[in-house]
C-alpha cells in the first residue's frame, strides 16, 4: 500500500533565510502522523511547503503524485484540506458562506452538499449558527468552523495546524474526539501538527519531532510515549 | 418572544446571547431603497414640469449619481478585496475618453459608445492589475499612484492628438431625448445616468453575494486561508481589478456625455483622490455607501472651496482659511466620528436609537 504523503529532503525558504534543512517523513493511508516540536521547529512551515505557499525545494508526493512547484490551488484540487494556523475564519462573513467558500472548487454540487450534511453530524453547533458571523463565534466554535471548512474540499488529507491552540482543555477534548471520528468514518488521512505533545500522541500513530527545521526523532507513538528521555529532552512533559 | 431570546446558549461564555446579525449586505434590499429609486425617476416629471428643479440641478444630481458609481467601484476593490488604488481617476479618464473619441470621431451613438468604454478600462484594469497585485499595500498604492499621473500626460501625446485634440479636448454636444419626449436633455440624461446606476448597484451586490464575492472577501479578511481554499488569488484579484476599473470607466463616459467635454486636466490626480475620498466616506465595505460617497464627491468639487470662503466672511475668523480648509476639517472629524463611513455610521446609529422588538 502506497503512502498518502510522502516527504522526503524538504527544505523551505523565507527570502533568504532558510526555514527547513532537508526533513523527511510519511503518512500511511488511513494513519493520523503528528508533528511536535517547541515554537519555530518548522511545523508551520513544513505544512505550507507541502500546500505550495513558501519556496520549497525536495519532493512531496501526495498519493503517488508529485506536488512540489505546484501553485496552492492545485494541491488543494488533489484532496489537500489545511487547517491553517490560528484558524483563518473569515471572520466578516457568516458561518454558512464560510463554508460556502470551501466550496469554491467543487464542480460536483451534490456531493458538496452531502459534505455539508456530514459537516452537521460532526459539529451541530455549527448549523444552529449558520447566519452568525463567523467573526463572532468563540475560539473553540471557529476551530470548528475551520475544521468544517477543509472538510467541504471533500479531501484525502488533512494538514491541521496545532487546532488545541488557546483553546480551553474540555473543548480540546471534544474537538480531537471529532477528529478520530472523521479519521475513522470518512476516512481522511490526517497529518497533525502540535505543541500539545501528550494530546497529539494520543491521537497519531507515529510522530516526528522537529528541532530547528530538522527531524531529531521519530517513531511510533507509542514508542516515543514511553521514552522517558524522549519525552523530557524533547517534548518537555 | 421574551422567553425564546434567554434560551439561546451564549456564545462566549455567556457575553453575548444574541446572534449577531449579518451586515445588511445579506438582508433583501428594503422598500425604502426601492421608493427612494421612484421617486428619483420620477423627478424629471415632478421637478421638471412644475419648473421647481432646473436643468442646473438635474446636471449637478447627474454627476452625484456619476460619481456613485465610480464610488461604487472603487468599494469593489478597496472594501470587499481589500486593494488600495490611488490611481482611479486613471479609469475615468479612459472611458471618458474612449465615449467622446467614439462619438467625436466615429460619430456613434452616445449609448454604444458605454460597452466598449467599459469593456477597455476593464481590459487595462485586469492587465494592470495582474502584475500589480504581486505588489502589497503600500508598493500597489504607488504603482496605482504613477498610473493617476501618466494618463494625463499620456492623453497629452502629440501623436495621439488627432484622436485626443491634446491639450483642447474634445467638445461633444448633449443628445436630444428620443421619440420627442417632453424633456430637456438635461433630465433625459438624468433618467440614463440613474438607469445606469440601478443596474451597476445590482450587478454589484450579484457580484458580492456570488462565489466570485465570496472568494473576494476571504482574500481580503485571511489571505492565507483562502489560498487553503483552493482560490487562484492572482486571478481573482486582477479581476476584481478590471470589474472595479469597469465600474469607473463607465463613471467617466457618462460624465465626458452629460459634461459635454473631456480634456486632460478635467482628469487630474486630484479626482482619484476624491473618489477615494468619496469611497470612505460613504463606507467603504457597502454598496449604499457608495451613493453617500458619490454625492460627497460631488458636493466637494463644487461647494467646498466656496464654503470654506463664505465661512471666512460670515464668522469674520481672525485667521486666513486656505480653500478647501473646511474639507479637511469635515474629513478629520467625519473619519473620528465616523469610521465606519457615513452609511455605517447612520446604520449603528439606528440601531441605537430604533425601538426594541
Ligand atoms: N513569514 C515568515 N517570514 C520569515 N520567517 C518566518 C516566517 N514564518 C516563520 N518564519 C521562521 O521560520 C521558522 C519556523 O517557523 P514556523 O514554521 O512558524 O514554526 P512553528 O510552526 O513550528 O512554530 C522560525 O524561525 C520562524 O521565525
Ligand atoms: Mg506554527
Amino acid at each position: 500500500m502506497s503512502n498518502m504523503l510522502e516527504v522526503k529532503d524538504l527544505k523551505a525558504y523565507y527570502g533568504p533565510s532558510q526555514a527547513l534543512h532537508g526533513i523527511s517523513f510519511s503518512l500511511a493511508k488511513g494513519g493520523i502522523t503528528t508533528l511536535l516540536g517547541a515554537n519555530g521547529a518548522g511545523k508551520t512551515t513544513t505544512l505550507r511547503a507541502i500546500c505550495g505557499m513558501v519556496r520549497a525545494e525536495g519532493t512531496v508526493t501526495i498519493d503517488g503524485e508529485p506536488v512540489t512547484g505546484k501553485a496552492t490551488e492545485s494541491v488543494v484540487r488533489l484532496g489537500v484540506g489545511h487547517v491553517p494556523e490560528g484558524r483563518g475564519t473569515f471572520t466578516e462573513l457568516s458561518v454558512e458562506e464560510n463554508l460556502r467558500v470551501a466550496a469554491y472548487t467543487r464542480r460536483d454540487k451534490a456531493a458538496a452538499a452531502r459534505d455539508l450534511e456530514m459537516v452537521f453530524t460532526y459539529f451541530p453547533r455549527l448549523k444552529e449558527r449558520m447566519d452568525q458571523q463567523a467573526g463572532t463565534l468563540s475560539g473553540g466554535e471557529q476551530q470548528m468552523l475551520a475544521i468544517s471548512r477543509a472538510l467541504m474540499l471533500g479531501p484525502r488529507l488533512m494538514l491541521l495546524d496545532e487546532p488545541s491552540f488557546g483553546l480551553a482543555p474540555l473543548i480540546v477534548q471534544e474537538i480531537f474526539r471529532i477528529m478520530r471520528r472523521i479519521n475513522e468514518e470518512a476516512k481522511v488521512s490526517m497529518l497533525l501538527v502540535e505543541q500539545n505533545a501528550a494530546l497529539a500522541l494520543d491521537l497519531a500513530d507515529h510522530a516526528y519531532v522537529l528541532e530547528t527545521g530538522r527531524v531529531v526523532m521519530s517513531g511510533t507513538s507509542a514508542d516515543v510515549k514511553s521514552d522517558e528521555q524522549i519525552r523530557k529532552s524533547y517534548l518537555g512533559y | 418572544m421574551a422567553t425564546t431570546m434567554t434560551t439561546e446558549t451564549p456564545a462566549n461564555g455567556g457575553a453575548a446571547a444574541e446572534t449577531v446579525p449579518l451586515s445588511g449586505l445579506r438582508r433583501p434590499v428594503s422598500k425604502w431603497i426601492w421608493l427612494g429609486v421612484i421617486f428619483a425617476a420620477l423627478l424629471p416629471l415632478i421637478g421638471g414640469q412644475t419648473g421647481l428643479i432646473s436643468n442646473f440641478y438635474f446636471l449637478q444630481l447627474s454627476l452625484m449619481i456619476v460619481y456613485s458609481i465610480a464610488v461604487l467601484g472603487l468599494n469593489l476593490l478597496i472594501g470587499f478585496n481589500g486593494q488600495i488604488s490611488l490611481g482611479h481617476g486613471a479609469f475615468f479618464a479612459v472611458g471618458a475618453y474612449v465615449t467622446a473619441i467614439l462619438i467625436d470621431r466615429y460619430e456613434m451613438h452616445y449609448l454604444a459608445t458605454l460597452p466598449p468604454a467599459m469593456f477597455v478600462c476593464f481590459v487595462i484594469g485586469y492587465l494592470f492589475g495582474r502584475p500589480a497585485l504581486r505588489l502589497e499595500g503600500h508598493y500597489l498604492a504607488l504603482a496605482t499612484f504613477a498610473l493617476a499621473i501618466a494618463v494625463p500626460q499620456f492623453l497629452k501625446y502629440r501623436h495621439f492628438e488627432p484622436f485626443t485634440h491634446g491639450v483642447q479636448g474634445i467638445n461633444i454636444f448633449k443628445p436630444d431625448p428620443p421619440f420627442g419626449m417632453p424633456l430637456s436633455p438635461d433630465q433625459w440624461l438624468y433618467l440614463v445616468v440613474l438607469a445606469c446606476a440601478i443596474v451597476m448597484f445590482i450587478v454589484a451586490r450579484n457580484i458580492v453575494q456570488s462565489r466570485m464575492g465570496r472568494a473576494m472577501m476571504a482574500i481580503r479578511d485571511q489571505p492565507l486561508a483562502a489560498d487553503t481554499m483552493g482560490i487562484n488569488s492572482a486571478r481573482t484579484k486582477s479581476i476584481t481589478f478590471g470589474i472595479s476599473a469597469l465600474y469607473v470607466g463607465l463613471a467617466g463616459a457618462l460624465h465626458a456625455i452629460i459634461f459635454e467635454f473631456v480634456s486632460p486636466d478635467s482628469f487630474r490626480f486630484e479626482l482619484s483622490i476624491a473618489i477615494l475620498v468619496g469611497a470612505v466616506i460613504g463606507g467603504i465595505a457597502t454598496l449604499s455607501g457608495a451613493v453617500i460617497g458619490g454625492f460627497f464627491v460631488q458636493f466637494i468639487e463644487k461647494y467646498a472651496d466656496a464654503l470654506t470662503k463664505w465661512v471666512t466672511s460670515t464668522v469674520h475668523l481672525p485667521i486666513h482659511l486656505e480653500p478647501w480648509t473646511i474639507y479637511g476639517i469635515v474629513l478629520i472629524v467625519l473619519m473620528y466620528t465616523m469610521p465606519m463611513g457615513i452609511a455605517g455610521g447612520l446604520a449603528s446609529l439606528w440601531r441605537k436609537i430604533r425601538p426594541p422588538g
